[in-house]
């Protein structure tokens, strides 16, 4: 199992630096001159543009200065903000756990959900709850979330004042004031991945259902919850864990829209704070940032599947 | 003292009495093409400690039959009829009731042991759940257990086996492996769905010998569901021909292969491979297809592809009756083999010219030989 893990790590050193590269090209891209913006178009010289060209490696060919660049990002090092001069890294060590905490909340809600949920809508395919979950996952589905976490405010904010409608308080400071900014927010992420993985849960779990091992299980007299979960999730979640591991990127770009709405201190908003002060360094690390966790946590979940499935374990795959 | 042969003699009458009685049963699969019927009204009875052959061509309802006697089937299945087990009415259960029978006082083995069991489980907890579920002994006790059962089921190095999966193991190994599940609570009637169908022709017959030691030694019912006649020939006590969701012959084992009454028994019987065959003579199956279970003929069943037919075939259902002085030797057949209207209907065919294969009247005997 090492080894299969091991001879993977070529292609994800690869993929990374696909990744960097097109983040870095992210800055010549985009129109405008970056000297302009750090300097502002007033009372300027062309001497200080080309002085802070210079300073910022804006001259030197472009491998040469992504090869600075790439060598700095490995050692941490993404630059300073361009409007602030704090380190970029700093600042998404800053933001990082306010993200982390409601994409982790969202997603273990999401899959505490749906593991029942998918497993019993699927045990009994077409029955009454079957048949309710399909038509609320539809309504959810149709809903934007921008719109449910606006309804959301409504109701447990405005309406019945039992959440805090937006702002954010530090675990270290008070962990249930924590949890109570966090809630809404990884609701109305999680939501919407419950109804997607749903889908994908029920439909294999289906199939397991129809395997010989599943009625053998059964003629052992097993009870319906050990024959569901014991012996039909495991074989049943390869379709899930990929769709979950897609959907790291889906709970990143809903954390831009989220963290807006909650103005909550997180990498998404400090994202889309950062691109509309076109504070080039700082995007292009987030950006970089963000990426590279994207292909890493692609990658671990790929080697979780040698976990799920022993077959593959054994090199016989 | 009279107390005690008091008790003997109702322990020997509990001995001999039946341990499985089915009535009618009757299994029909609502579908959008209409309603299949997959069994049609069977009835058999076994006693505690003996072994029933079905045997049929793939299709017959056998494994449907199989698990209609367990109720292990979809939940939209019509079934009727009565299942008798231990004198309790299995088809009247609920399915709490009924999962204390599956695996505790029925057991089951399918036919592919590279299905049936669960490839990403480890061998150990398969064997070990039921145990533990039914029993209620703890984990130490279950394992303890598992290993017996290993060993009795002839895998050698059970300690180590407990810990590898399915996958691990030869297609003979894991079949051991899942009659050792099957008789991991002790039950008192093992199904044995075609067990060794899908294995390698070397390890079917170790297999078929280990089911026989342990129903013997266990004194367990068994029904061994199969295809194939030489599978059962030697190996139960007794055997129903299945056709088409009924049964079209019965008899004590030797009783068949001795006086066959029915054309379809005698086409299965030419469908055996046997050892004075040349290894290039081809093995006769028998022509044509069995009927639609949506759209089921008016006659016999086995009309269309009988060598014996007549128009009364076609026209009647013949009832499934004994042998004038042979009560336990039941056929469903108006020109039976081997009797002067059977002779004359297969001699009128012939003359027609309506066979061209002919049924070989020597291929019985060898199967006993
Ligand atoms: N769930 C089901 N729905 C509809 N038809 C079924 C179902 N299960 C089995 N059948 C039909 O019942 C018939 C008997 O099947 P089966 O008992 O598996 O045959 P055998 O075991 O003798 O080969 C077949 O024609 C099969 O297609
Ligand atoms: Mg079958």
């Amino acid at each position: 199992m090492a080894r299969q893990i091991l001879g993977r790590i070529p292609q994800l050193i690869l993929t990374l630096l696909a990744v960097s590269f097109l983040t870095f090209m992210l800055l010549s891209l985009i129109p405008g001159d970056p000297v302009l913006s750090i300097l502002g178009t007033d009372n300027i010289t062309e001497e200080m543009i080309q002085q802070k060209r210079e300073e910022l490696g804006l001259n030197d060919p472009l491998p040469v200065r992504y090869a600075s660049w790439l060598g700095d990002a490995v050692r941490g090092d993404f630059g300073r903000s361009q409007r602030t001069q704090q380190p970029v890294m700093d600042a998404i060590k800053e933001r990082l756990p306010v993200t982390v905490e409601i994409g982790l909340l969202a997603l273990t809600g999401a899959l505490l959900i749906t593991i029942p949920l998918g497993s019993y809508t699927a045990f009994r395919a077409n029955g009454i709850a079957d048949r309710v979950t399909t038509t609320v996952s539809f309504a959810l589905r149709s809903v934007p979330g921008f719109v449910l976490a606006l309804l959301m405010i409504y109701i447990f904010a405005v309406w019945l004042r039992l959440l805090p409608a937006t702002g954010w308080t530090r675990l270290t400071v008070d962990p249930v004031r924590n949890l109570r900014s966090a809630l809404m927010p990884a609701l109305v992420l999680g939501l919407a991945e419950v109804t997607a993985y749903t889908r994908v849960l029920r439909s294999d779990m289906i199939a397991t259902l129809q395997q010989d091992f599943i009625i053998m299980a059964k003629a052992k007299g097993l009870p319906n919850w050990r024959i569901l979960f014991k012996h039909a999730l495991r074989p049943s979640m390869f379709s899930l864990m990929t769709v979950v591991g897609l959907n790291i990127a889906a709970l990143v770009g809903g954390a831009l829209i989220v963290e807006t709405i909650f103005a909550l201190p997180g990498i998404g908003r400090l994202l889309v704070d950062s691109i509309y002060q076109r504070d080039l360094v700082m995007v292009q690390g987030v950006v970089l940032f963000i990426a590279s966790s994207y292909v890493i946590v692609n990658f671990l979940v790929d080697t979780l599947y040698t976990v799920l499935d022993p077959r593959i374990r054994h090199g016989r795959a | 003292m009279s107390e005690s042969l008091l008790e003997r003699s109702s322990a020997r009458s509990s001995e001999h009495e039946q341990l499985l009685q089915v009535q009618d049963l009757k299994t029909y699969f609502p579908t959008p093409r209409g309603l299949v019927k997959a069994v049609d009204g069977v009835s058999f009875e076994l006693e505690r400690g003996k072994t029933l052959g079905i045997v049929g061509e793939s299709g017959s309802g056998k494994s449907v039959l199989s698990r209609s006697i367990m109720r292990l089937l979809p939940r939209k299945t019509e079934l009727h009829g009565q299942v008798m087990f231990d004198g309790r009415d299995l088809t009247n259960m609920k399915q709490a009731e009924l999962r204390d029978v599956w695996g505790a006082e029925i057991a089951m083995v399918f036919q592919d042991p590279m299905t049936s069991l669960n490839p990403v489980m480890r061998i150990g907890p398969q064997i070990t759940e039921s145990i533990r579920h039914h029993l209620g002994v703890n984990k130490a006790e279950a394992r303890e257990t598992a290993i017996a059962l290993l060993t009795s089921v002839g895998i050698p190095e059970p300690i180590r086996r407990l810990k590898e999966y399915p996958h691990q193991l030869s297609g003979g190994m894991r079949q051991r492996v899942t009659i050792a599940i099957a008789l991991a609570c002790g039950p008192r009637l093992l199904i044995a769905d075609e067990p060794t169908t899908a294995l390698d022709v070397t390890v079917q017959a170790q297999i078929l010998d280990l089911l026989k030691v342990q129903q013997s030694e266990r004194f367990m019912g068994m029904i061994l569901v199969t295809h194939d006649l030489g599978v059962v020939a030697g190996r139960t006590d007794d055997i129903a021909v299945m056709y088409a969701g009924k049964i079209v012959e019965q008899a004590p084992t030797d009783e068949l292969f001795a006086d066959v009454k029915m054309p379809y028994t005698e086409a299965l019987l030419q469908s055996i491979p046997r050892l004075s065959n040349h290894s290039h003579t081809r093995l006769q199956s028998i022509k044509g297809r069995p009927p639609d279970l949506v759209n089921l003929p008016k006659g016999c069943r086995f009309a269309a592809r009988c060598p014996y037919v007549q128009d009364k075939c076609l026209a009647e259902e013949p009832p499934l009756i004994p042998i004038t002085g042979k009560p336990d030797h039941l056929y469903r057949c108006w020109f039976p083999v081997g009797t002067a209207a059977g002779e004359a209907a297969l001699e009128s065919n012939r003359a027609a010219g309506k066979i061209d294969h002919e049924i070989d009247p020597a291929a019985a005997g060898e199967i006993i030989a």
